[in-house]
């Protein structure tokens, strides 16, 4: 008989059994909507199952009293004895037929036309209505009904197994002897046929699955302990028992672990339905081919990767396949294909999931990306096609040119990915235009157990997951591997990278030093994402096969750690999110450069002053950067294009000539044919700066020290894990035209001054040049307390633009101390931050903010600029 | 003793205190506490703490007490008073709340004593708030006065006011 068949039997018996009772119960309780709810959806699950098993007398009848139970539980209907008793011949009426169908694997000859009529009477008319639509929620993966995830199935052998590792000889007798009783529970009159298929699996409790599990590791704690004991003992009588022990414990684990797992088949059992159902609602063909149905991994991941898994393929169907018509033009054949794929790798296991259809739409994901507001075409243009495919991935993202009933609601990929990441995993795609795509996920088999890589930093250890460890790195100074340092922060030549670097010490306050390159030391190079990083420890232990324990609700906050577990000699170690480390990574290099300063200011900005850089390579092997609010076009040029004349470079460019400086002095121009120009605008004149290599566009605090040595460079800033510098723009700008700040001044229609006041460096200096260019002139401090200074020896401004978060006096106090003072109390205040909520908002108008821009937003502070002057203008 | 009557929601302490009850007994800074015997799982004597870093303050550190993590806590921590000057070889009690062991960590074990039920107070008024809400009530013993912990009232303020930190 089939699998499938014999599956749902058990399920349908036990099922049934259970409603028994549960119906007795409701007769007394009329209105409890628990037991209906109950009640109904072991009818509805049963209806299903024989839906997509195409055992239709079964499918009927289950129906009819589906109908009738939806009217009984929407209040529709009273609970009668009647009803009750209708029902309940209905049960006894289906048992009979599971009894055949399990001996016979076909359903008997016949009908139940009467006992349908009768339910059909019962039920209203609007009721059954109401069920149709249920139908459709078939489809939509509700959450699965409760028993899903509290019980787990096992099949006899497994648990005998356990049984005869634990228990003496005679014990295994009476288990053995006990089990057929377990299914008994025979209902006195109307007996109908009982259902023998329970017999050979009984339903365990999960919780009893996880009692047991940790009680097995406890054991292989206590065996672990006692081997370490005795390993120093040279022969003792306890030797040869400590090795049965030994052996037993370590089977005993391996059989507790088996029975947490699952075929990945049993996420996948309802696919087939779900497709069919799609295709037909889709006017598509579609075949679902699955590969490794058979292969095991832990109910607990099996449960995450279940909603994931019917969404994409609920996606393949929808907007991967093409209607047949589309696909026969393409000369494919008219029916698509889906396939499933599962296999082990290692200590993982690998999900595939591809098609055959038409690809995603690069196209359409840029516009889409575009209209969202996820980036702004000059990003977009300089992203590569995988960059582009990842945005797929991105909330609030749909390919879906329509809305159907299927998907394209903009929720979904980015779900994914977040579930499938929550458990360790990975998700990658391809695509090829026209031929289909195909997405592959790569999760750990257990959650339970996982090696780590145990490692100590400030006298204390600490687990790290074997799964985002890439290499253990020994730095000196006299090996190929050193570590070096761009102002003061720590980074390790790693072949031909530059690998930012963690201190665990420092960064746990356990340990304060400093990281030199002269001495020894031990990298653990990990891995989140694309992302990897350097953590610093003090000494590198060995791998170890940890039980992963939750963290206490007192330490969740502590993003670092993900859980704690108990070492072979007894010992509580914490256990290391990597996630939460490379989120750290940012945030610690701040408060090592600034540990003199207020050490929760640098914190607040990382999280608040996003900036998108624009990176590049110049030509000098250095990677620099440019804020991206500043260029306008990003360009490509014939370098045959790039004339001399005047001893300058020039370029015509939208009807006039724009002068052109490469970033890097000695660039060879003609080494390549064509070249990527940044360009510059303001107003009728361009500019342009000549590299040799756009990298990427990215967002991240930006944290810069300035340094005066070079010209034309700002400072050095960490990204994507790379040192970068950041180029002065209005240096390069000055020099290609010389009145570049100066012309613009006059074409602007008043000269009003303007104070500017931020402690970074980098926002002064990238407000200065923008306001300068606008128009205005422009002064810059550092702090409240300089531009009280200045108030004090007289100066006058039409103007003030303030940050908010400044170490010191902050913007509030500060707004409040000129807003009471004689001489600047008239001139309107405008606040400048990164973090805009109503609060703050409040909070700065009554310190006399007249107006809060964004950081970031140049648009909006030129807006408000020229609005705010305009309005006291006029009032002046 | 008729204040207690006077107020109806008091009734469940009414009730309590009219059942003689056994506890636990400790001394903190030289006051005796008194845990509900049914409450503690355990009592230790020093065990090793493993740190955690960057937890809040009351946090000591972890023990495993027979293969379960349990979080240490100073208990003069909880109380505002001045931390543990040695926690590494304090006693402590463990209790359990909400599915989580917790080692509270004491200056001193006393016996397990059974007080006459008319010894009984409910805490003074005047009690300092952060004892407030985790005293259930004094006994009026001869020797000292015997100060009752609500330990579910105790470890909420503590893992909440740690959470929300």
């Amino acid at each position: 008989m089939d699998d499938l068949v014999s599956e749902f039997i058990t399920e349908a018996a036990e099922g049934l059994g259970a409603l028994d009772v549960e119906l007795v119960t409701l007769e007394q309780n009329p209105n409890n909507p628990a037991i209906l709810g109950g009640i109904f959806r072991i009818i509805h699950t049963i209806k299903g199952t024989c839906g997509f098993l195409g055992l239709p007398r079964l499918e009927l009848l289950s129906h009819a009293a589906e109908n009738v139970l939806c009217d009984l539980r929407d209040g529709d209907l009273q609970v009668t004895p009647e009803a009750v008793t209708l029902i309940l011949n209905t049960l006894d009426q289906l048992k009979t037929i599971i009894s055949v169908l399990e001996e016979t694997g076909l359903e008997p000859e016949g009908d139940d036309a009467g006992l349908i009529a009768e339910l059909n009477a019962m039920a209203t008319p609007v009721a059954q209505a109401d069920t149709e639509l249920d139908d459709d929620g078939m489809i939509d993966l509700g959450p699965p009904a409760a028993d899903d995830h509290s019980m787990i199935d096992l099949g006899l052998p497994a648990v005998d197994d356990i049984l005869l590792e634990t228990m003496p000889p005679m014990a295994v007798a009476e288990a053995e002897a006990d089990t057929p009783e377990i299914p008994a529970d025979t209902t006195p009159d109307a007996p109908p046929r009982e259902i023998a298929a329970a017999a050979q699996n009984i339903r365990v409790s999960v919780n009893l699955l996880e009692n047991l599990m940790t009680m097995v590791s406890e054991l292989v704690l206590t065996r672990n302990q006692l081997m370490q004991t005795m390993r120093n003992e040279q022969s003792s009588a306890f030797t040869g028992p400590l090795q049965r022990l030994n052996h037993i414990t370590s089977e005993l684990q391996e059989g507790v672990m088996k029975t947490r797992m699952q075929p990945i088949g049993k996420a996948w059992n309802k696919l087939p339905r779900i497709v069919r159902d799609l295709s037909q609602e889709l006017d598509k063909q579609v075949n679902l081919e699955m590969f490794g149905a058979e292969t095991e991994l832990d109910r607990q991941v099996l449960e995450m990767i279940k909603d994931p898994l019917t969404h994409m393929v609920r996606n393949s169907c929808d907007h991967g396949l093409e209607s047949g018509a589309e696909r026969l033009a393409a000369g494919k054949p008219e029916s698509g294909r889906i396939t499933l794929q599962a296999a082990h790798e290692g200590g993982h296991i690998v999900i595939t999931i591809s098609d055959d259809g038409k690809g995603l739409d690069l196209e359409r994901i840029k516009s889409n990306v575009l209209e969202k507001g996820l980036a702004s075409s000059t990003e977009i243009d300089a992203l590569t096609d995988q960059e582009i495919l990842q945005y797929i991935f991105k909330p609030g993202f749909s390919t879906a040119s329509a809305v159907t009933n299927v998907s394209g609601r903009g929720v979904g990929m980015d779900v994914v990915r977040t579930n499938i990441e929550r458990i360790g995993g990975a998700i990658s795609l391809q695509s090829t235009a026209g031929l289909g795509m195909s997405f592959s996920i790569k999760i750990p088999l257990t959650l339970a157990i996982v090696a780590a890589l145990i490692v100590e930093a400030g006298g204390q250890r600490f687990a790290i997951p074997q799964i985002s460890v890439l290499e253990l790195v020994r730095a000196s100074a006299s090996s190929d591997h050193r570590i070096e340092h761009i102002d003061h922060t720590p980074v390790l030549r790693l072949r031909d990278r530059l690998l930012p670097l963690l201190h665990l010490g420092n960064m746990l306050e356990l340990s304060d030093e400093t990281v030199s390159g002269d001495a020894d030391s031990f990298i653990v190079v990990a891995q989140v994402g694309n992302y990897s990083f350097g953590i610093v420890v003090d000494e590198v232990f060995d791998t170890e096969e940890i039980v992963v324990k939750p963290v206490a609700p007192l330490l969740r906050k502590l993003a670092v750690f993900s859980g704690n577990t108990i070492l072979g000699d007894g010992s509580v170690v914490m256990i290391l999110d990597p996630n939460g480390l490379a989120e750290n990574v940012g945030a610690a290099r701040v408060s090592q450069q600034n540990s003199a300063v207020d050490r929760r200011a640098p914190e607040a900005k990382s999280s608040s002053d996003m900036v998108s850089l624009l990176v590049f390579n110049a030509g000098d092997g250095v990677r620099k950067a440019a804020p991206l609010s500043l260029i306008a076009r990003l360009e490509e040029m014939a370098t045959s294009d790039i004339e001399i004349a005047d001893g300058r470079l020039l370029a015509q460019y939208r009807d006039s000539l724009m002068p052109l400086t490469p970033v890097y002095p000695e660039l060879d121009l003609h080494a390549r044919s064509r070249r990527p120009i940044i360009v510059f605008n303001d107003g009728p004149r361009w500019a342009g700066l000549i590299v040799d290599e756009i990298i990427d566009i990215v967002e991240q605090p930006l944290i810069a020290e300035i340094k005066g040595e070079m010209p034309g460079v700002m400072g050095a800033i960490i990204v994507d894990g790379q040192s970068t510098e950041l180029i002065d723009t209005a240096y390069y700008l000055t020099r290609l035209h010389s009145d570049w700040f100066a012309t613009s001044a006059n074409t602007a229609p008043s000269n009003n001054a303007i104070l500017v006041i931020d402690d970074s460096p980098f926002f002064r200096h990238l407000l200065s040049p923008l306001l300068q260019q606008a128009g205005y002139a422009v002064t810059s401090v550092e702090s409240a307390e300089r531009a009280l200074d200045l108030k004090a020896s007289g100066a006058a401004f039409d103007l003030i633009v303030s940050d908010i978060e400044m170490p010191g006096m902050d913007g509030f106090t500060f707004a409040e101390t000129v807003k009471s003072s004689p001489e600047w109390g008239h001139i309107p205040l405008i606040a400048l931050s990164g973090k805009q909520n109503v609060s703050r908002l409040e909070q700065g108008r009554i310190s006399g903010f007249t107006d809060y821009v964004g950081k970031t937003d140049r648009e909006g502070l030129l807006a408000t600029l020229s609005s705010t002057l305009e309005s006291a203008g006029g009032r002046a | 003793m008729n204040q207690g009557l006077a107020n109806s929601y008091e009734s469940a302490n009414e009730s309590a205190r009219n059942i003689q009850q056994s506890f636990v007994t400790a001394s903190i800074a030289g006051q005796r506490i008194g845990i509900l015997i049914a409450e503690v799982q355990d009592v230790l004597n020093k065990q090793k703490i493993h740190k955690i870093p960057l937890s809040p303050p009351a946090v000591v550190g972890a023990l495993n007490l027979r293969g379960r993590i349990v979080t240490a806590l100073d208990l003069r921590l909880c109380l505002n008073l001045a931390p543990c000057a040695a926690p590494e070889s304090a006693m402590s009690i463990v209790v359990e709340y909400e599915n989580e062991l917790y080692s509270l960590l004491v200056d001193e074990i006393g016996d397990v004593e059974t007080p006459p039920s008319h010894l009984y107070e409910r805490p003074p008024a005047t009690l300092g708030p952060a004892w407030r809400t985790v005293c259930s009530g004094v006994y009026r013993m001869d020797e000292a006065l015997l100060l009752t912990l609500d330990i579910a009232n105790l470890l909420e303020v503590t893992v909440d006011g740690a959470v929300s930190q």
